[in-house]
């Protein structure tokens, strides 16, 4: 047992228990905040598989900028308890346990037992990959057309955002 | 900086946990914010599975498609909240069993 086998079975078990007690938490302020746990653990995953620019992108845009716009949403809104809203529905509960349970012994069927033992290692030339400078130049040579259709994206977004956000629609 | 020697199907056993975890949330949930972060939290196992990949085949293909899915999770939230936003004006309810004004 190495030191970063330690460290990646502690991340993941702090990255499944919070998403856990995400899904099971009634107070959704305390959701975010889970959340935002798991995307941290999830960048420190990144960092073991070396992906530099990744995780700190993941760190300061989705647990930085995604989650503040939540947590504004949720401030902005004034929930209280989830108990306020509708009769729990049991049957709905336990198709989805089920329906859950299914899909995470597809998805382990699907890769099947003799891949899951088998110990395939990170490539040796993965080193150095997630820098910025080789995601920079990867992502302005083969993939400008991408990134700049992506501003497009973004600025489609911020237009719909505002329009839906000002009008009031009856 | 060196290379760790974790096995990849590691990082994907966790990946399809985590995205079971999501997908039981945005069944069982009814505050519709909460489903959203669900979806959140699936699109983020699907990266940890891309930048897996991309650190098994050593090129960042995958790691530019996991910047590509940020830039489209940001838009995707920012839209679906303002939307979440105009449907509280609209019900005063964020439950998502009562909206069904797209029902015809």
């Amino acid at each position: 047992m190495s030191f970063e086998i330690i460290l990646f079975v502690l991340i993941s078990l702090a990255a499944v228990t919070s998403a856990a007690l995400m899904i099971l938490q009634r107070n959704p302020v305390k959701s975010v905040l889970l959340l935002i746990v798991n995307f941290f653990c999830l960048a420190i995953l990144y960092l073991l598989l070396s992906a530099q620019f990744i995780a700190i992108i993941q760190i300061i845009v989705y647990a930085g900028a995604i989650m503040v716009l939540f947590l504004f949403v949720i401030m902005l809104l004034n929930l209280g308890d989830e108990k306020l809203l509708a009769e729990e529905n049991i049957y709905k509960k336990r198709i989805a346990y089920i329906l859950g349970t299914a899909l995470l012994i597809e998805i382990f069927a699907g890769f099947g037992l003799p891949f899951m033992m088998s110990d395939i290692m990170v490539n040796p030339r993965a080193a150095d990959i997630g820098t910025i400078q080789t995601i920079g130049r990867s992502l302005f040579r083969e993939y400008l057309l991408p990134f700049e259709i992506t501003s497009i994206l973004l600025l489609a977004a911020m237009v719909g955002v505002i329009i839906l956000a000002k009008k009031k629609f009856q | 900086m060196s290379i760790s020697n974790i096995p990849i199907p590691y990082y994907l056993a966790l990946s399809a946990v985590l995205f079971t975890i999501g997908m039981v949330g945005v069944l069982t949930r009814r505050n519709v914010i909460v489903v959203f972060m669900c979806i959140e939290l699936m699109l983020n196992s699907v990266n940890l599975t891309l930048v897996a990949f991309s650190a098994f085949h050593g090129n960042t293909t995958g790691q530019i498609l996991v910047f590509f899915v940020m830039a489209v999770a940001a838009a995707e939230a920012s839209v679906g909240l303002a939307i979440i936003i105009t449907l509280f004006r609209n019900s005063r309810t964020v439950n998502i069993d009562e909206f069904n004004i797209m029902k015809w």
